[in-house]
Formats: C-alpha cells, sequence, structure tokens
C-alpha cells in the first residue's frame, strides 16, 4: 500500500510487520521517532506479542536485546551517534555471540564537538565489530532492508545494523510501499534459533576462551560475513520476486557501462550522486556510479568486477578516519588490489554539512581531468582553517579547538 | 519443601571427597537443600575457585536453593568476575543450568531481556537470575541494576560481596571496607589501605527501589541464606539478594578460616543480616552478643596494618567499630532472642 510517511515511522512500521518479541528503547536524536513510533504501535496492539522496553541506557538496551535473544526471541533496538558508542561493548558481544539482532542507526556524527546532524562515523566506529552493515539508499529501502535483515540474521546467526542517513531519512516525508502482513509471514519463518537458553537443554554460553582456539572463533565469525556475501544478493532477489521492487544486495551499479569515471558512496547520497551521473552523461561524460548496500561484508569481489578497467574511481564517503582518510575508499581500494588505478577520496558532509550537486560535479569533471586531489575535502571552509592555524603557532594554547575559532569570532579578530 | 511425615531422606555425602554429613541429622523441615540427595548441584566440582572460596560456596547454596524453589526452571545471567572465570574455562562447565555470560556490567540487563523473553513466550514458570561480584554490581553494573529495579523487571539479582575486584588481581571497588589494603589501596604512607570514605550501601539503595524484596545473606548463615533465596523465588518481580562472601586470596584470610571470618562479621555488626520488602524492613538477624570489630580485622592480613598499635590506628579501630554500632542501632540488631548464627 502507497502511504507518504515519514522515514522513522516507516522504519518503524516494518520492524512491526517483522513480528519482533522484545524491543529495546532509549532515546537519541535523530532515531527516536522509530522508537517511538514503535512504542505506539505496541501500545496500541498493531505489534501483538512484544515487550516494548524503555532502558536506562544504550548499553542497557543492546544488553536487554542480547538477553532476549540469547533466550529465543526476536530482538530489536536502534540508535545513533553517541549511543552506538555508548554500547559498543555489547555491540561486540553480541556478533561473539552470535546473536541475531537487528538494529536500526539513525546515522549521525560523533562529538566532540558534539553534532546531531548526519554523517558515517557512527557506523563506521563498529566496521570491525563483526555485524552486517547495510545501508539505505532510501525510505523504500529502509523499510525493505529491515525485512531482509531479520531474514538474513537469523539465517546466518548473525546481528545486523540497518543504517539510514539521520535526518536526511529519518526525517523525510517520503511515498512509502508498505508491504503487507501476510507477504512479510511469508518471506521471514518466525526465528527458531539453533541454540538458546532452555532449562530443558542447559547449555553454557559465553565462556571464556584462550589462545587455544580464540583465533578459530574468530575465524567462523568472519566466515559468516563470507556466507553473507552469497546470501545477501539471493534474499534481495527473493524480495524482489515477492515484492516487486528491487532492494538490497550488495551492491548496485547505475549507468556504469563504458564508464570512465565511477562514484561510490554509501546512503542517501548516492540520489544526489545519480543526478549528477544523469546531468554528466547528458553532457556526453562516461560516468558512472556504485551504490555500496553491504558495507560489512564487504563485497570486494563484485566491485573488482566492475571496477576493473576503470580509469577514475572516486569514493564520496561521509566519514574521516584521522590520520589516513576516508574508511571507504581504502576499502575500495582493497577491492582493486594488484590494479594500478587511482582511487579518489571525497570528504563530504561531515557533521551535516549539505553536500550539493554542483560541488559533486566539480569534483567529477576535476576526475575526469585528472586534476582532483587524492584525499579532497567538499567545500571545506579553508580561511577558518587558516585563521585557527595561525594563531595556534602564534599563542601557544590548548583546548577545544571549536572553542578556540568562536572565541576568535566573537573578538571579532580576522587578522590571519 | 518436604514435610515432617516424608520419608528420611537418604545421606548422601558432600561433593566428592568429603565425609561431612551435615545437616542430614537434624528434622526434616529445618534441613538445608544441599543436605537433599535430590539437590541440582547446579554448580558442580571441577571448577577453578581457590581453596575456601566464599563466592563458590555462597553460588552453591543460593543457585541450588532457586532450583529448588522454581522446580528446576532456572536460568542464570553471570557478569565477568571471578564467578564466570573459575566457572566456564573452555571447553568445561561447571554450570548445570542454562547459563550464559556477556559482558562485565550488563548482567542485570542482560537477564531483564531473559525475563522479557519468558513474558512473551508464555514461560512464566521459567524463573531468571543475574549473578555478580561486587564490582560488577555496585560499580560498573550499577545502572543496568537500577534499571532493572525501577522498571521492576522478574529477576532475582545475587550479588556475590567480596569487597573488591578480585579477579583482576584484588583491587579496591565501592565495596571495599575503609583501611583494607588492596592492590590498588596499598598498605603505604601517612594513610595506609582504603580511604575513609562515605561508603556505598546498596541493600539500602535497592530498597530505595522500594522493590518487593531485598535481603542481605552470608557463607556463614547458609540456612538463612538458602531461606532468603526461597522467599525470594515465591515473589515476582525485582528482588535482589546481597551475600557476604570472604575471599582467602584477596583477604589473607586462611582458607579453613572463611566461615568464621564471615561469622564475625555478622556478629561484630559489621555485615547486618536484613531482610526487606517494598522498602520496609522486615526481619533481621539479631546478635546476642556482639563482639569487638578487632576480632574480625585481625584474621585478615588486609587489615594487618590497623593493628600495629599507635594513636593513629586506634582512632582509625574505633572509627570502624562506630561503623559497626551504627549498623545495630539501625538495624536494632542486639536482642534477646535466640541467635540463628
Ligand atoms: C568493561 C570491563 N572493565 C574491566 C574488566 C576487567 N575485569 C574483569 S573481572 C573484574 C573484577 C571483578 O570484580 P567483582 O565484580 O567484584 O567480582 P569478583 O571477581 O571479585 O568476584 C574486572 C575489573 C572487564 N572484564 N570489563
Ligand atoms: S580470588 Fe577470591 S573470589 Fe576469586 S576464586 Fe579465589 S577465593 Fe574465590
Ligand atoms: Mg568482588
Amino acid at each position: 500500500m502507497l502511504k507518504q510517511m515519514e522515514g522513522s515511522r516507516a522504519v518503524a512500521e516494518a520492524v512491526g510487520l517483522c513480528r519482533p518479541e522484545v524491543i529495546c528503547a532509549y532515546p537519541i536524536s535523530p532515531q527516536t521517532h522509530i522508537v517511538e513510533g514503535l512504542s505506539e504501535l505496541v501500545k496500541e496492539g498493531r505489534i501483538d506479542n512484544c515487550e516494548f522496553i524503555n532502558v536506562e541506557s544504550e548499553f542497557a538496551a543492546l544488553s536487554v536485546a542480547i538477553g532476549s535473544s540469547a533466550a529465543g526471541a526476536r530482538s530489536y533496538t536502534a540508535t545513533a551517534s553517541q549511543g552506538l558508542l555508548y554500547m559498543a561493548e555489547a555491540v561486540y558481544n553480541a556478533s561473539g555471540l552470535g546473536l541475531p539482532i537487528v538494529m536500526t542507526i539513525g546515522n549521525r556524527a560523533l562529538g566532540a564537538p558534539i553534532n546531531i546532524w548526519n554523517d558515517h562515523s557512527d557506523a563506521m566506529s563498529m566496521r570491525d565489530s563483526g555485524w552486517i552493515q547495510l545501508f539505505a539508499e532510501s525510505n523504500q529501502e529502509a523499510v525493505d532492508l529491515h525485512i531482509q535483515a531479520f531474514r538474513l540474521a537469523e539465517e546466518i546467526s548473525c546481528p545486523v545494523m540497518v543504517n539510514m542517513d539521520g535526518f536526511i531519512l529519518t526525517h523525510a516525508y517520503e511515498r512509502i510501499d508498505m508491504p503487507r502482513q501476510e507477504q512479510v509471514d511469508a518471506f521471514l519463518p518466525p526465528f527458531e534459533p539453533i541454540q538458546m537458553l532452555d532449562p530443558a537443554r542447559p547449555v553454557s554460553i559465553g565462556a571464556m576462551v584462550g589462545p587455544e582456539v580464540y583465533a578459530e572463533v574468530r575465524y567462523l565469525a568472519h566466515y559468516k560475513h563470507l556466507q553473507a556475501l552469497e546470501r545477501i544478493p539471493v534474499i534481495a532477489e527473493e524480495f524482489q520476486a515477492r515484492f516487486g521492487r528491487a532492494s538490497g544486495g550488495l551492491i548496485r551499479p547505475y549507468r556504469t557501462e563504458g564508464a570512465e569515471l565511477i562514484v561510490l558512496a554509501l546512503g542517501s547520497v548516492n540520489g544526489a550522486i545519480k543526478d549528477v551521473v544523469d546531468q554528466m552523461r547528458a553532457d556526453g561524460h562516461k560516468v558512472g556510479s556504485i551504490t555500496v548496500c553491504s558495507f560489512r561484508p564487504f563485497p570486494l569481489d563484485a566491485l573488482r568486477q566492475l571496477l576493473q578497467g576503470v580509469r577514475r574511481i572516486v569514493v564520496v564517503e561521509k566519514n574521516l578516519s584521522l590520520g589516513i582518510g576516508g574508511i571507504l575508499a581504502n576499502n575500495v581500494r582493497m577491492s582493486l588490489r594488484g590494479l594500478e588505478q587511482p582511487v579518489f577520496t571525497v570528504i563530504a558532509g561531515l557533521g551535516g554539512r549539505p553536500i550539493t550537486m554542483h560541488g559533486l560535479q566539480e569534483c567529477f569533471t576535476k576526475a575526469l581531468a585528472g586534476t582532483l586531489e587524492e584525499l579532497h575535502f567538499l567545500d571545506l571552509d579553508w580561511e577558518i582553517i587558516r585563521r585557527e592555524l595561525h594563531h595556534a603557532r602564534s599563542e601557544r594554547r590548548s583546548g577545544p579547538v571549536a572553542e578556540n575559532m568562536l572565541k576568535l569570532r566573537l573578538q571579532g579578530r580576522s587578522d590571519v | 519443601m518436604s514435610d515432617e511425615n516424608a520419608p528420611e531422606q537418604k545421606v548422601k555425602f558432600y561433593q566428592k571427597g568429603t565425609y561431612t554429613v551435615g545437616n542430614r541429622l537434624v528434622n526434616v523441615r529445618q534441613r538445608s537443600v544441599q543436605a537433599s540427595m535430590d539437590r541440582s548441584n547446579s554448580l558442580t566440582c571441577g571448577h577453578r575457585a581457590c581453596q575456601g572460596c566464599g563466592e563458590a560456596l555462597g553460588a552453591r547454596y543460593a543457585i541450588d536453593a532457586a532450583m529448588r524453589a522454581t522446580n528446576n526452571q532456572l536460568i542464570a545471567i553471570n557478569a565477568t568476575g571471578c564467578l564466570e572465570v573459575f566457572t566456564t574455562p573452555y571447553p568445561e562447565t561447571s554450570w548445570q543450568i542454562p547459563w550464559m555470560h556477556s559482558l562485565f556490567g550488563n548482567a542485570a540487563a542482560v537477564a531483564a531481556g531473559v525475563a522479557a523473553a519468558m513474558r512473551v513466550k508464555g514461560l512464566k514458570q521459567v524463573r531468571t537470575i543475574a549473578q555478580g561480584g561486587d564490582g560488577g554490581t555496585m560499580d560498573i553494573g550499577f545502572g543496568c541494576l537500577s534499571g532493572m529495579f525501577e522498571r521492576n523487571d522478574d529477576v532475582l539479582y545475587i550479588c556475590y560481596d567480596n569487597e573488591a575486584y578480585m579477579n583482576t588481581g584484588v583491587q579496591r571497588s565501592s565495596a571495599t571496607p575503609v583501611a583494607a589494603r588492596t592492590a590498588t589501596t596499598p598498605a603505604m604512607g601517612a594513610n595506609p589501605g582504603n580511604s575513609f570514605n562515605s561508603g556505598k550501601n546498596l541493600p539500602l539503595i535497592a530498597m530505595a527501589h522500594n522493590i518487593p524484596y531485598v535481603a542481605t545473606a552470608s557463607v556463614a548463615a547458609l540456612h538463612d541464606l538458602e531461606a532468603k533465596v526461597t522467599r525470594a523465588m515465591s515473589l515476582h518481580g525485582a528482588r535482589y539478594l546481597h551475600i557476604h562472601v570472604p575471599c582467602p586470596l584477596g583477604w589473607g584470610s586462611a582458607p579453613h578460616d572463611t566461615i568464621q571470618v564471615a561469622r564475625l562479621a555478622i556478629k561484630s555488626g559489621l555485615f547486618p543480616l536484613i531482610e526487606a520488602e517494598h522498602g520496609m524492613v522486615t526481619a533481621t538477624v539479631p546478635i546476642r552478643q556482639p563482639v569487638p570489630v578487632t576480632d574480625y580485622l585481625k584474621l585478615q592480613k588486609r587489615f594487618a596494618h590497623l593493628l600495629r598499635g599507635g594513636e593513629e590506628n586506634a582512632r582509625k579501630l574505633a572509627a570502624i567499630q562506630t561503623i559497626a554500632d551504627n549498623n545495630i542501632k539501625r538495624f536494632n540488631l542486639v536482642r534477646k532472642e535466640a541467635p540463628r548464627v
């Protein structure tokens, strides 16, 4: 059924259709509307047989989900940014225990300086946690990915994080084709764990493991991701067959035929990138793009096939690994190992900075001309940076940079 | 509970290698769960606890009693700590019950999740307990514990209080008594041992949540401990049991003195045995003849520096005596009733 609705509300309804049995809720922007929506759905009885638990922290949110999932209940939570960091220890624990929890991240920047707007720093901080990490391009895809996420998580016994851009998606009203309950029920069978906490079959879970098999245990966790590389496209195909639209999968190429330049990105910015691709194609440039939907596991082979022989590769990403650059770009380089293709990184949209089509097009044009820097910061205000660096050199001062910059502004000092 | 006319229990000796018949000689009603051949042996032999470990003893009694009270329908969640480490060295486990360890600070929340799963699955008979050391309970797990209390989740949380972070080698926790030597409060300098802080009384904090049941227990009063677990399991909602468990390694006491040390903590008034329901004290175990705190302190090397004489030490010992005296006053512990311990 087509409905005009907020992304968060749509995700809440989609999660509800998955018949979760335990939902743990804790507020943080821009995720909050999702758990608010779920609390309504549970209270109204539209999600039946479900425990909605208001916890005292994100650490508890995921910990409660760990307990309920280990006891055989389909479990869900959602968070963002500082909340994801606050639950970090439990994030690793959930995947180490192989618990098929699904968690939505309304992607948001990390402090300090505290910033509530969108980027991908939060998800990237957990990239090695063992969770499957999927990125939605639109609210429709966010809806669809949640339904696929439960299926995937329970098939391979591994938690799944569904990432959707904070505000840009979570708070955007779009037309959503909301699946029907029977459709979801046919696609997603009830959760039947291989092993669980059960007095009839007592097991000890979470024992201490020493050097003798720890590495093997970790390899097997890695192996789940290798399995996921195979299952993600299969599940996406089945989804398409049942629901009639393409959503999810590992990657989605757009107009890559004969492309000299291919742009890669995670999440909603792919919409703008595709528009730029269309414009540039119209102007006769051989440009295409690839939406990376599955960031963990990372589709090395699928990307290598598409990127082989492409002259220029640009990765637009909303994160910055301080001291090295873009994380997605480094992963893309890994898919091209042994090949001599340069991969350019465009760091964009940090802390909610708007990414304009104009700015993107300028980057792509430069890339085609061979004049783009290897690590480029989109729309950086170099004036502010030069001023701050100058003062830092002239006055020995330590302390928070953001506050220093603010002070300089208030003092009206424009001397450089 | 077995009744008076029940057939005499068959006698079986305690776990391997001991000849203790124990309380099988007393009236059937008064026998402990441990005296029964049908006890679940939830925490069975072979674990790696130190000799004389109070925590291992307390856990065995507590869990077997909980198993009997729930007709063996029990799931346990364990915080990181000695109990977790000494019971589950891969690939072995001493637990005969469904048991899970997740993290150091989240046992109460994980247990809340298990309880939620049981509710949603309609498995009312399956009950959940969480357990951890004083560090996992009072320090790092305190937020999750308070949340579990406040939501009144159907979980019995058991804290095994050995008054320090033992698993990492005896560091100070918020349960470490004043003046005690630990690896991070060495017996050095002008103020040796732990500082004279104001302390943290978790049973009272638990009571402030108005939860259905809060109790303190000790390995020196095992009947009382079992009775409290049984009472706790007869109730629903959040319940808290705080068990005093001497740690020979950390306290510098002799392994064979574990029970004696625990008993002197009760008799001196330093560890009051209380029970409370919905925030009101309902019972306390009386002390007939209190003993001076030094009787308790002198069995433990962690307090050795206090007992070397001098004015300063006398002042500190008096301060510790005041703590005990205040407990006695607060809970009206010195009464003429027959002592239970
Ligand atoms: C987040 C975290 N911090 C620290 C540790 C290290 N650690 C493991 S057990 C432990 C001490 C446990 O003390 P307590 O809870 O009192 O239990 P005990 O070992 O004394 O029974 C510590 C500090 C950890 N595992 N996780
Ligand atoms: S260190 Fe203490 S608590 Fe830990 S096993 Fe040994 S005696 Fe028990
Ligand atoms: Mg301890």
